[in-house]
């Protein structure tokens, strides 16, 4: 086990090193630069602030150099579009709200979307499957930028309940849309994978087993069946834990909430190269980590996986 | 990440401290209005500013944060007027290439340290040192300030620079060229002092709300990034005494919708107005939404380098195309904000500016159409030999609009076919600064007041020229219009040459258009370039 661990872990490091070089070269060929603006600045202030930024030197000194004082100082340097702060700044601000409103994203997609999976199997083909059913779907359709403004409108403008965005330390009313806005789709897929999953082990043998010596069904359910049928549930939950906290743009453009999606969507767009470059290799960093530790709870799970 | 925390535990203290309670207001000092009891102005900014350092920043909403926190020798007015600012006054030469500023002696910063021409002379050497990197740096080369391009070059020490301060209260600046307008150049934020001791303290962090030092009526206590800045009186400010706002809160909001819905639900006084959504507004709210000109021009500008088509080197296609756009359609139709249709470059509402008598602005455009086809025709392009083109804007739904009621109008008056493409912004600018287009959508605002501000983009010497457009006269005219007094005349001729010429295609000049909150007072409609200052506003009791 801690070698299976500490494989996967070594194996990471070359992964993140490829995925910053790629993603430094992509960025770098993406036409125009952090600089490029409507009014073009005079060949002598752009050489200037390319100098003060390191971007006078060759591509691939540039990236030498980043790679050297990402590992050794853990510094991301400054953002070229947001001049007063630095990289780390920017991450250590947005990153918080982004967790705070993806953890509780994910708790309710999870605390909702598996009962409601779990019920709909167990009473299949009854009117609560059909209304579960119904209710997941209806979720999954709804994208979250058209649920996004809908709630506004509803506990904004016409009940008044909630403020319209912001995030105020994050604080229960400002979080409750988001965290809504969010999770819904994620809840919907849960119910579904829950749903068709536990379908699945109810009808298997050992359960029919477990059937015929009598057992009570509350028992059949609780430690037999939910276990098994929640495997191709966690392997859809580690990335979607990942996706959840790092942040969706459609929140924090809708919500204002500060978090790190809209950083990451902007600083593409910005050519904003190191606050770009540090929330990609945040992103991969957690993706990777999450990934490993969706395996290790495979394990837990399902006696016959073994590493 | 030790740092995360500290930085959650520095916004919770620094939250706090904005916490502190209002005093009630009681009556305007001058017009006697019953005054709201919370001076609170909130408003919605389309973006996170990307600095409040005066020498660095450079986007608008950055720029309205600086001239709130800080003060620069001379200000505006409600109307845009010239008035007193640090400085008392200012007094010029016959040639009006030395100027000299009186500067009050009670302005201090928040520290309470006087603020002297030193410091001014301190920041106009830190905008031109090319360690600064600023990129408004090319400001100081445009106030033509002795010195400056050495400077810019790392050839000569910022100190060499022509400004001295005379004793604490007396600056003298010395320009390499004559410029009447100079003092108008000082309400802009790169010229604003910066406190040196504070810099040189805490380096690049000088700016975070725990260490600022600002000499403005208000002092930045707080900012969230993305989410909120918030500037709240400065007591030490010289005029404190005439300052009725308490506390100014900018809100990131980046989709104008969600803004409009938050101000209906009264979370802002002040917010943009989506496209096409002012007639119902000011249907419903006719109390609440404004249009009033802005001193910005929306044009697509002709490809006339090599690269660009051969058909666009005529001039009758040139002057078909612009004709036999309807711009009415455009401003009433489609963008229904208040905007003006556009036949010169340079707003009417630029200072100074008479919009020129141009032909073919006082044709109906019936008449325009027919000219257009006339002209067209002539210039060898029918049926037989049907005109095609690219079309090229930056991706928005508002300019996707535009351009399809354009290339329809051109479709339907003159046969012509046009193919529209839509680039991502910094793709856009690359693709249009290397004449890698036929005809590209451009927008201007003004950098001051004043008509040289547009007409120098169609200089052949002009680094915004994206389309290339050379002519002798109109370089001639404004190189001579530099050192005019009055430079009207010229400016009206160069608008004449360029109806007959036609580079670009003048499309409309923009109109503010905002909903602001019922007790918000004096917001300064009448302020083309829209400086405003939080402490000319204020709020009257509903």
């Amino acid at each position: 086990m801690l070698n299976y661990v500490i494989k996967r872990i070594a194996i990471a490091i070359p992964t993140i090193l490829i995925l910053i070089i790629v993603s430094f070269l992509l960025m770098h060929s993406a036409p125009g630069g952090p600089f490029t603006s409507e009014r073009p600045l005079p060949p002598q202030v752009l050489a200037n602030i390319e100098a003060k930024y390191g971007l006078d030197q060759p591509l691939w000194r540039q990236m030498v150099n980043y790679v050297w004082s990402v590992v050794t100082q853990f510094d991301f340097g400054p953002s070229f579009k947001y001049k007063d702060r630095t990289v780390n700044e920017i991450i250590g601000q947005g990153f918080p709200i982004t967790l705070k409103y993806g953890f509780w994203s994910f708790v309710f997609a999870i605390g909702v979307g598996i009962p409601l999976g779990a019920i709909a199997a167990i009473r299949k083909n009854t009117w609560i499957d059909y209304l579960a059913v119904g209710v997941s779907i209806g979720a999954q359709v709804l994208p979250n930028f058209v649920m996004a403004p809908l709630l506004v409108i509803i506990f904004t403008l016409w009940l008044g309940w909630l403020p319209g965005g912001g995030w105020n330390g994050g604080s229960i009313e400002y979080l409750i849309m988001p965290v809504i806005a969010l999770s819904t789709s994620y809840m919907a897929s849960i119910a579904r994978i829950t749903r068709s999953s536990m379908l699945e082990v109810l009808n298997s043998n050992f359960i029919r087993t477990a059937k015929a010596k009598g057992l009570p069904s509350r028992t059949i359910l609780l430690r037999h069946a939910l276990k098994p049928s929640l495997l191709p549930v966690i392997s859809y939950l580690g990335p979607a834990f990942v996706g959840l906290i790092t942040g969706s743009v459609v929140i924090d453009i809708y919500f204002s909430t500060g978090g790190m999606g809209y950083f990451f969507v902007n600083s593409a767009m910005n050519r904003d190269y190191s606050v770009m470059m540090g929330i990609t290799i945040l992103v991969g960093f957690l993706t990777i980590m999450f990934s490993l530790v969706v395996d290790l709870l495979y394990a837990w799970i399902d006696p016959k996986i073994r590493y | 990440m030790s740092y995360l925390a500290k930085y959650l535990a520095a916004s919770f203290v620094i939250a706090s401290i904005a916490a502190a309670p209002v005093l009630a207001a009681g009556t305007h000092p001058v017009t006697g209005e019953a005054l709201a009891d919370d001076q609170t102005f909130t408003y919605r900014i389309l973006d996170e500013h990307s600095s409040v350092d005066p020498q660095i920043v450079e986007d608008v909403t950055g720029s309205e944060v600086v001239r709130d926190i800080f003060e620069g020798l001379m200000n505006q007015d409600a109307d845009g007027n010239l008035i007193p600012g640090v400085a008392t006054g200012f007094t010029t030469n016959d040639a009006k290439d030395v100027y000299t500023f009186t500067l009050r002696d009670n302005a201090v910063w928040s520290d309470g340290t006087p603020v002297t021409a030193g410091d001014f002379v301190y920041a106009w050497q830190r905008l031109a040192n090319p360690e600064t990197a600023s990129p408004y740096s090319w400001f100081a080369e445009i106030m033509s300030i002795e010195g400056v391009g050495a400077v810019l070059a790392g050839e000569a020490d910022p100190s060499t620079l022509g400004v001295t301060a005379i004793d604490d209260l007396t600056l003298e600046v010395r320009l390499t060229a004559s410029l009447p307008y100079f003092a108008l150049m000082t309400t802009h934020g790169s010229t604003f002092p910066s406190p040196s001791w504070v810099i040189e303290e805490h380096g690049g962090d000088w700016t975070k709300p725990e260490n600022i030092v600002s000499n403005g009526a208000y002092i930045l206590t707080e900012h969230i990034p993305n989410e909120r800045s918030v500037r709240e009186r400065n007591t030490s400010y010289w005029n404190n005494a005439a300052t009725i706002i308490d506390k100014t809160v900018a809100l990131v909001i980046n989709d104008e919708n969600t803004a409009l819905t938050r101000y209906l639900a009264g979370e802002l006084d002040r917010t943009e107005v989506p496209s096409g959504q002012y007639p119902r507004l000011k249907a419903e709210y006719p109390d609440n939404a404004f249009s009033f000109p802005r001193l910005c021009s929306y044009y697509y500008t002709f490809n006339l380098s090599d690269s660009g088509p051969e058909a666009f080197k005529d001039v009758r296609v040139r002057q078909a195309l612009s004709y036999a756009i309807d711009r009415n359609i455009i401003t009433e139709n489609v963008l229904q904000g208040g905007q003006f249709a556009a036949y010169t470059f340079t707003p009417g509402a630029t200072a100074g500016f008479e919009i020129p008598d141009v032909p073919y602005a006082n044709m109906s455009q019936a008449d325009r159409d027919a000219k257009a086809v006339e002209l067209l025709a002539e210039a060898g392009y029918g049926s037989d030999n049907p005109l095609s083109f690219n079309m090229l804007y930056n991706t928005s739904e508002g300019h996707k609009k535009i351009a399809i009621a354009m290339s329809q109008m051109w479709k339907q008056k003159l046969g012509v076919t046009v193919e529209l493409a839509n680039m991502e912004w910094k793709t856009f600018l690359e693709v249009r600064g290397a004449q890698d287009f036929d005809l590209a959508r451009g927008a201007w605002c003004g950098d001051y007041n004043e008509a040289s501000t547009f007409l120098d983009l169609v200089t052949t010497t002009s680094g915004y020229n994206d389309g290339k457009f050379s002519n002798a006269d109109v370089d001639a005219l404004m190189a001579s219009a530099k050192t005019m007094s009055d430079a009207s005349a010229n400016y009206t001729q160069v608008e004449q040459i360029m109806a007959d010429e036609m580079p670009v295609v003048p499309v409309y000049h923009y109109a503010g258009v905002y909903m602001l909150s019922d007790g918000l007072a004096n917001w300064p409609v009448n302020n083309v370039e829209q400086n405003w200052y939080s402490r000319d506003l204020y709020k009257v009791a509903e």
